[in-house]
């Protein structure tokens, strides 16, 4: 309704303004601006300068607002299964019932054969850290557009919004990981030492869902699209990852097709190390160096758009 | 002394438009397509209407200063707070701060209903930018400020609105950076926390803390702020002490504010009625700042296009809390006249008692409508007027009165019996 109407406030074009000398102090030294601005500070001194001023990733400031870090990943904690029935149990429910539809489909229908793993165990090996994935970019890439109003009104760094959500589904993951015991044990898997690299592929699909996700929450606070085509890329990029079928099903011409997909050594590294299968060092290593070119990437783009935000959103 | 906030040649330029459109990669794309060249020659659209929001601002503020910042909707005010909290970036010239800054523009920024009030004290103050420990300390203390004990387990969303600002406020107040930045935030919450809070406040300025402080509330301007700045379309009309600066504001307010008058253009059906001006006036005079002793009169001037049988004007009003003081409508009083106009220019006005309406800002809500069947036309707050009291009022507290308006009733005491009879009485 308040745009109904078009104000305007006419112009008073008067000699007033200018007989309104300042009367107080003047206007700061103009001469010497530079001496000013250079003299030994109290404080950090804070200098605000123009939107052309440079960017750098100050990964120091970040490190300052951990504890704003850990807040919003305990509210995102705390509200995610509020008001509702099942509570935490939907960490699991969620891989579980996918697991059961996966090995009904495609184990025992489509037939798709799984590094010879019962396919159960090998489904819900694969999609233990592909729910966590899917979840974290989902919720990463809505943080920021949901949350107006800290961005108008409070300063922090900008990246906490996207990385809370990241962090939260951590503890999804963790709570859905328990259901490997009981599976491992059905199936007499025994665990080896590879399992000790397990969190080394938790790190990695860490940093690749938080370099994801704040790539396109910053995408999400301009083009409003980014809502509707994501299911559709989760989708898809699961059926470019090796979660119901192994990677081993490509052929080796195309091996490297799959490497692209820098989920491919996540899921892979995970499997060989609940399973203590010989790791796939090359598939790894190319998706950790992608991980991080995508991290890298991401963090400049947001620290470069970041100022934006708050007149855009 | 090294100034604690330095201040030099702001200017930030918006773009107009850029905040409603919602823009997708539709529409990006769109724009690319139909104008490759000028995109590419250009680097971004033409025809790009922008507005300096501030232009060229300059000031210092010395460390323990409180300062006030005045002006009118749209001086430019909330762009200054907002780009010296850091949450935009001026298009030109820079800031140094040379301490903690914490700023408080909103209060209660995070807050989420479904949180106890535990973890809301928890979540807003990190947000806020305390540390867990500092939050820890001060707990017992915030709970004391905000009287909200015995709820602290309970969802925020069985708060009363009243409580829940009580318990924002709580946490904003114990914030302990240098420079303190505050914007309106006192007129949210009833008027006995607000004098706390301005209570609050005058200590934290005492303890030697620097702040910069905007309101519409002139009379809080005046109890807090040593010194002013009158910013006027973005650039600073005058600093000095205070008083100084508010008896100018107010002087000159109906000089350098002109009538609001509506464009006839855009949006607006006026296919019925089309509205010429709307003005605020008082003692005769077209204002934007009335004494709130005085009465003064809202006057629209309009033509009728089309008749509209039953056809009533309205109005409704709101302080800057977004409060309802009142609603009148050419109904009030019965007015067949009124209901049945023919075509024809009209100026209809109405006028609100002196003594009745307190201090700070107020927003018209003007519309049109046939009772009970539709409404011809709305437009949401767009008048907006100053209520102040003139500085040898005797009545100089009656903006601290708790309740919506503040009245001047009539008031009779009569002697009865003398005082030694009074006293037997008692015993």
């Amino acid at each position: 309704m308040a745009n109904l109407m078009d104000l305007k406030v006419t112009d008073t074009p008067s000699a007033l303004e200018a007989s309104v000398a300042s009367q107080g102090d003047k206007s700061p030294s103009k001469n010497k601006p530079d001496e000013r601005f250079d003299s030994d500070s109290i404080e950090p001194l804070i200098l605000i300068e123009s939107e052309a001023s440079s960017n750098r990733l100050d990964l120091t400031e970040l490190w300052r607002y951990r504890e704003l870090l850990y807040f919003l990943t305990w509210r995102d904690v705390k509200l995610r299964y509020k008001q509702t029935l099942l509570g935490a149990a939907w960490a699991i429910i969620q891989p579980l019932f996918a697991m059961l539809l996966f090995t009904l489909f495609f184990g025992k229908l489509a037939r798709l054969p799984s590094d010879s793993i019962p396919y159960p165990l090998f489904a819900y090996a694969g999609l233990l850290p592909w729910t966590f994935f899917a979840n974290a970019i989902t919720n990463s890439a809505n943080s920021l557009v949901g949350s107006t109003t800290l961005i108008t009104k409070v300063y922090f760094p900008r990246m906490i919004i996207p990385a809370a959500p990241v962090a939260a589904g951590l503890v999804d993951f963790a709570i859905a990981s328990v259901l490997l015991v009981p599976l491992l044990a059905y199936y007499r898997v025994a665990v080896t030492w590879h399992l000790f690299l397990f969190p080394v592929f938790m790190v990695l699909s860490t940093l690749l869902a938080m370099g994801v996700g704040m790539l396109m929450s910053a995408v999400n606070v301009k083009y409003r699209d980014v809502r509707y085509a994501l299911p559709f890329i989760v989708q898809l990029w699961l059926f470019a990852s090796p979660v119901i079928y192994p990677a081993s099903i490509m052929p080796p011409r195309w091996k490297w097709l799959l490497a692209l997909n820098p989920m491919t050594g996540v899921i892979e590294g995970f499997r060989s190390s609940l399973f203590g299968r010989a790791f796939d060092w090359p598939a790894i290593a190319a998706s950790a160096a992608l991980t991080l070119l995508i991290l890298v990437f991401s963090g400049y783009l947001f620290r470069r758009v970041e100022d934006s935000f708050a007149d855009i959103i | 002394m090294n100034p604690i906030v330095l201040v030099e040649q702001l200017s930030k330029r918006y773009r107009i438009g850029a905040r409603e459109t919602n823009t997708t990669l539709r529409d990006a794309v769109a724009a690319a397509v139909r104008a490759p060249l000028h995109r590419l020659l250009n680097g971004k659209r033409s025809r790009e209407e922008t507005i300096w929001a501030l232009k060229d601002v300059s000031f210092e503020v010395a460390p323990g200063e409180v300062v006030g910042i005045i002006g009118r909707n749209g001086a430019g005010k909330s762009t200054l707070l907002k780009i010296l909290s850091r949450i935009t970036k001026p298009t030109k010239g820079r800031v140094a701060l040379n301490g903690r800054v914490g700023s408080l523009l909103e209060v209660g920024t995070g807050f989420h209903s479904e949180l106890t009030g535990r973890e809301n004290i928890f979540l807003n103050g990190a947000i806020l930018g305390m540390s867990r420990r500092e939050i820890e300390r001060k707990f017992d203390e915030i709970v004391a400020f905000a009287e909200t004990e015995e709820f602290l387990d309970t969802p925020v969303k069985h708060y009363s609105s009243g409580m829940t600002v009580r318990l924002a406020f709580a946490v904003a107040a114990h914030l302990e950076p240098e420079i303190l930045i505050v914007d309106e935030v006192l007129a949210v919450g009833d008027a006995v926390f607000q004098k706390k809070c301005l209570g609050k406040m005058n200590e934290v300025a005492k303890a030697g803390r620097t702040v910069l402080f905007v309101s519409h509330d002139l009379n809080a301007i005046n109890a807090l702020c040593d010194r002013t700045l009158l910013l006027h379309k973005g650039s600073i009309l005058m600093t000095g002490p205070t008083h100084d600066v508010t008896k100018h504001y107010l002087d000159r307010a109906n000089k350098l504010y002109s009538p609001i008058t509506w464009s006839p253009v855009t949006g607006l059906d006026d296919s019925e009625i089309h509205l010429n001006k709307v003005t605020v006036e008082q003692a005769g005079n077209v204002t934007a700042v009335v004494s709130c002793r005085e009465p003064f009169t809202t006057v629209i001037d309009y033509e009728i296009r089309r008749v509209v049988r039953g056809s009533r004007f309205f109005f409704i009003l709101r302080n800057s809390k977004g409060e309802l003081i009142l609603t009148t409508s050419d109904y009030d009083l019965i007015m067949p006249e009124a209901a049945n106009r023919e075509l024809g220019r009209y100026i209809s006005r109405v006028t609100v008692p002196g003594g009745l309406l307190k201090t700070g800002a107020y927003y018209w809500t003007l519309g049109v409508d046939v009772a009970y069947v539709r409404i011809v036309f709305a437009a949401d707050d767009v008048i907006h007027f100053d209520v102040y009291e003139p500085e040898d009022d005797t009545q100089a507290t009656r903006h601290e009165r708790v309740g919506a308006i503040a009245p001047l009733l009539q008031w009779e005491t009569t002697r009865l019996t003398n005082g030694e009879a009074t006293n037997e009485a008692g015993d």
